[in-house]
């Protein structure tokens, strides 16, 4: 096995034993979608407008959630060191930290937000395009989110300042996000432009992303 | 091949913790890093690994590779030791080959358990392992993972009597291969002929 596949499949490993990361946030999303209607009350146009903010403003905190682990349960056994003198260079490590982050906890949110999408009135059309959102979207969160994991990884209860750190950069992210996914239910605004933006977020964050965080971890081990 | 520093300076948190080292660790001969808590023996190590800045000076490693740093050919076993609670004792070492250089098939993972004498753990999860047992999980690293350098801190941590046995022979047989292994220790690692670089005492004439 390559290091990078091998990598991946470590975390794939450690994900679905230790569970938290994937369920913790699909769970999370879940609450923030249900309890939605009782406090917006029985009107269903209301509702079906609100939905796609809802649907991004939950997603975004679902991912937040869970990646202050990121590297912190790496920094706290050990197995950073391994990492960092081992044969992938540290930014590649990171982008597969990343991609595994993704698939485990953000994928499974794109995949339910149509079912919960259902429980905000939301018509079928706009269901998809939302899911389609989300799912050209989260890939920046998890990134942007990466580079406050690696500044807080030696901070205990660093949580806190990486949601503080980290939360202004996904604003750009939740802006196009929303404005996409209302277009889609509806809004003035086309869907194709702000979902181009999206997508370019997504892929900036993935090019650049991977050397902040990079080099945080390497200033970190001090 | 041999690993050389020069006037090494290493400050921790603002304190020196290091000044004005100089020594040389050949391959064959190993180098125990002895002197009091606190002295700088982990600082030492993990600057040699990379993971520290130097102030001053330098170390080399000489007959290596030059387009690696001395962590990249250095095998670093620190009081953490990387041993990943979730995976099986097997997932990890095939992990650490992988990341270390070299895959590892699953015979060679069981002839470093087996050197260690804990090849009945290979699928066990590392969670439900002793201290001692994970740690001589964490020693079949050097095992499993070829490199010339092995920096060890306090390597016989939680080791009963016959492992500490078995790390000797591998630290041995390390040597004889033409290795460098430098380790900070408070006891007896019972390697033949090691050099000793006492720390210490040059701060405490300073302070």
């Amino acid at each position: 096995m390559t290091p990078a596949l091998s990598l991946l499949v470590r975390e794939w490993r450690i994900a679905r034993r230790i569970g938290g990361g994937a369920s913790v946030g699909v769970v999370f999303f879940l609450i923030l979608v249900a309890v939605m209607p009782f406090a917006l009350g029985p009107d269903l146009n209301l509702l079906a407008r609100l939905g796609p903010a809802i649907l991004w403003i939950a997603a975004l905190l679902a991912t937040l959630l869970g990646l202050d682990r990121l590297f912190q349960a790496d920094h706290d056994d050990g197995s950073l060191d391994l990492l960092i003198n081992g044969s992938l260079p540290l930014e590649v490590v990171v982008l597969v930290k990343c991609a595994a982050h993704w698939t485990t906890s953000a994928l499974p949110l794109v995949v339910l937000s149509p079912l919960f999408g259902l429980m905000l009135a939301m018509a079928p059309l706009p269901l998809a395009l939302v899911a389609a959102t989300l799912a050209a979207g989260t890939p920046a969160l998890t990134m942007v989110g990466a580079i406050g994991a690696a500044l807080t990884v030696s901070l205990r209860r660093g949580g806190l300042l990486m949601a503080i750190l980290v939360l202004p950069l996904t604003i750009p992210v939740l802006i196009f996000g929303v404005a996409a996914a209302s277009a889609a239910s509806g809004g003035a605004a086309p869907f194709l432009s702000p979902f181009l933006a999206l997508c370019a977020l997504s892929l900036a964050a993935i090019a650049l992303a991977p050397f902040a965080a990079a080099a945080a971890l390497r200033h970190a081990r001090e | 091949m041999r690993l050389r520093a020069w006037d090494l300076t290493i400050e921790r948190g603002g304190r020196r913790v290091i000044a004005g080292l100089s020594f040389e660790a050949s391959a064959g001969l190993g180098l125990i890093v002895t002197g009091p808590n606190g002295a700088g023996k982990t600082s030492l190590l993990r600057a040699l690994a990379g993971f520290l800045p130097v102030e001053a000076g330098g170390f080399a490693l000489e007959g290596g590779d030059r387009e690696r740093t001395v962590g990249e050919q250095a095998h670093y076993l620190g009081h953490a030791d990387g041993v990943k609670a979730a995976l099986s004792a097997g997932e990890n070492l095939a992990f650490a080959a992988a990341m270390l250089g070299g895959g590892s098939s699953r015979p060679a993972q069981l002839a470093a358990l087996t050197a260690l004498g804990l090849s009945h753990v290979i699928d066990f999860p590392a969670r439900l392992l002793s201290a001692g047992q994970r740690r001589r999980v964490a020693l079949a690293r050097l095992l499993v993972a070829e490199r010339p350098v092995w920096l060890l801190d306090e390597p016989t941590t939680a080791l009963d009597a016959a492992a500490q046995v078995a790390l000797a022979a591998i630290m041995q047989a390390h040597l004889k291969g033409g290795g460098i292994l430098v380790a900070a220790v408070h006891g007896d690692l019972g390697l033949d002929g090691a050099q000793e670089l006492r720390l210490g005492s040059t701060r405490e004439a300073a302070a």
